[in-house]
């Protein structure tokens, strides 16, 4: 009797041992898959990609997507502009979000709550995006790179992350120490907080330049001089807007040029989001535990 | 009072000039527009400036209200978060445990990898995709989806209004549900193992573990995620409908954000689009609420 019971939970637990593991290896293929077919098609024969026998490997290998898109100059200056604008944008991002949290961490701040408000009161309510427009185009900051910059400077989710962090992970007694060695706000902030905060400093820092690079909005709604366009304007034209061919394509090779075009397109598509997709893998053990806080303490 | 106020000014001020470049940004660039929403309640004038023109009341609301676009903008909205939630909430919930079930450390590292890449992947490139894989004649995802007959030969998933809201919410869970369940993933994490111990010994087997154990140490984050996303609810990802609207689909995908655009950016109506965008963060705002008072009563936990 007891025996036999014992055994049906075993096997109960055996097939739930068993279809968590089915289960992620089908969540995993349904991920991957479709960033490796475009991995394999952006440098596979065109015409076998469109037939559908590229699936698994890679067939009738060119690089002609990749070669063609180092002729077109609007997608390397978009590059360049976001570039800029990731670099820059996020080193203000910094400059701004980590000094306001650990002054919100600060318990003996006066103003601490009333300032607290005022941010997370923002998370709820806005403006709205034509108020916020007419804004931005009566400080005279449209067709602006400045505009790229500034927009969005502070997140308060990425403030209550980071102060989050300063107030648990940084022990109070460090700062008593330091304050009866006369030691200043500015001095214990530079010299001792930021040192012991990389794990907070890394996460926010993804989370703002992943922010500036995949940026399409504010450049939508702020921009229209080409030569200040960021990357994913760019993308929108060649991807979306079908302009791959451009400036390129005759009257006559019509059905040809399409061909190309989709193989352009993946070579795009690749060489815009593999920055990203490289970097993150190494600060994923910080972001989780910056989820973490950010969500709960939010 | 006064001086009590500068004197601990003084004492602070160092804190302050930390605070000040945070608190100048959000003052100009978020409570400006808060301050610019009057624009909704005048008659916009460029001579007079952005808060000069005459004060026309609710004569903007009652022109949407009364407008042929009132009713479809709200459906399409009201519609595709709805099924945004209503599928895409559970997802992560799921993959959490699934993840959290896993035995074998490696293969979860690579599972939680893995899923997390397609949140990086920026809005354009997602659709970009999404046209390349679905496209009528030649996308391996159509073709395949066609192929085991789950839609019809002559389907365009990207042009067919009823295609439109399952693409876009299911793409959303491809594209999000791996990021979304790091959350849950660390609940369930610091459950408590003695709790696991306790349902052994109380004979349960690992999925009555999974149903009273690791779910109700989910709850409260299930809640709390739930009653900010109620706040969501009138608020769709302006960049993605926008980037999926094509002629069409626009009966289904025109919204009530890229509506706020069209006219109130694109073609100008600065005062009409105010209004528009108003009573979205308006309806938005009360439904906040309203789910936070429920859940306060409910279960006693609210976000305020």
């Amino acid at each position: 009797m007891m025996r036999s019971r014992k055994m049906r939970m075993g096997l109960s637990d055996r097939i739930f041992y068993i279809c968590p593991t089915a289960a992620a290896v089908a969540a995993l293929i349904m991920v991957l898959y479709p960033m490796y077919f475009i991995v394999i098609a952006s440098f596979s024969n065109s015409t076998m990609v469109n037939q559908g026998m590229v699936t698994l490997i890679p067939r009738g290998i060119n690089f002609y997507g990749y070669r063609k898109i180092l002729e077109r100059s609007d997608l390397w200056l978009g590059y360049r502009n976001t570039l800029f604008y990731t670099v820059v944008g996020t080193m203000l991002n910094l400059a701004v979000t980590l000094p306001a949290a650990y002054v919100l961490a600060q318990k003996k701040f006066k103003a601490r709550r009333v300032v607290m408000t005022i941010f997370v009161i923002t998370m709820y309510f806005g403006g709205g995006m034509v108020p916020t427009y007419m804004l931005v185009k009566s400080l005279h900051l449209t067709n602006s790179i400045l505009t790229m910059i500034i927009m969005g400077a502070v997140s308060v989710y990425n403030v209550i992350i980071a102060r989050t962090f300063f107030e648990s992970s940084i022990p109070t007694e460090l700062q008593e120490a330091a304050e009866l060695d006369g030691c200043s706000h500015f001095r214990y902030f530079t010299s001792i907080v930021l040192p012991l905060s990389k794990a907070v400093i890394s996460v926010i820092t993804l989370y703002y330049a992943v922010g500036h690079w995949n940026d399409f909005f504010t450049a939508l709604l702020y921009l229209n001089k080409d030569e200040y366009q960021p990357l994913q304007t760019i993308l929108r034209n060649i991807l979306i807007s079908n302009q791959a061919m451009a400036g390129t394509t005759g009257a006559g090779e019509g059905s040809c040029a399409q061909q190309f075009a989709d193989q352009i397109k993946f070579a795009v598509i690749i060489v815009s989001t593999v920055p990203v997709l490289c970097i993150y893998p190494f600060i994923q053990k910080y972001f989780e535990k910056g989820v973490m806080i950010g969500a709960v303490k939010g | 009072m006064a001086r009590k106020m500068i004197s601990a000014f003084r004492k602070d001020w160092q804190l302050w000039v930390m605070i000040a470049p945070a608190l100048i940004y959000i003052i100009i660039f978020c409570y400006g527009p808060m301050y610019g929403i009057q624009l909704a309640f005048r008659k916009y004038d460029f001579s007079k400036g952005l808060t000069g023109g005459d004060w026309v009341g609710f004569k903007y609301f009652i022109q949407y209200f009364t407008s042929p676009m009132f009713w479809p903008t709200l459906r399409n909205t009201f519609v595709i978060s709805f099924f945004s939630l209503i599928c895409g909430f559970p997802a992560p919930i799921l993959l959490a445990l699934i993840v959290n079930a896993l035995k074998q450390k490696k293969l979860k590292r690579v599972v939680q990898t893995a899923v997390y890449m397609p949140y990086f992947i920026s809005t354009v490139v997602m659709v970009a995709i999404l046209q390349i894989l679905l496209s009528p004649s030649k996308g391996v995802l159509s073709g395949l989806l066609k192929n085991m007959h789950l839609v019809s030969q002559s389907t365009n998933l990207l042009g067919t209004p009823g295609a439109f809201v399952p693409v876009y919410v299911l793409s959303g869970i491809w594209q999000s549900a791996g990021w979304n369940s790091i959350i849950f993933i660390a609940a369930l994490s610091s459950v408590d193992g003695q709790l696991y111990d306790a349902a052994k010994i109380d004979g349960a087997d690992r999925w009555h573990q999974v149903m009273h154990v690791e779910i109700p140490a989910l709850l409260p984050t299930i809640v709390i995620l739930l009653i900010m996303n109620m706040g969501r609810i009138l608020s769709v990802g302006f960049e993605k409908v926008f980037l999926m609207q094509n002629n069409l689909n626009l009966s289904v995908s025109e919204v009530i954000s890229t509506y706020v655009f069209n006219v109130g950016v694109t073609s100008g109506q600065f005062s009409f689009g105010s209004a528009v965008g108003l009573f979205n963060t308006v309806v938005n705002f009360v439904f906040l609420l309203i789910v936070n008072k429920i859940s306060k009563k409910a279960a006693d936990i609210s976000l305020m």
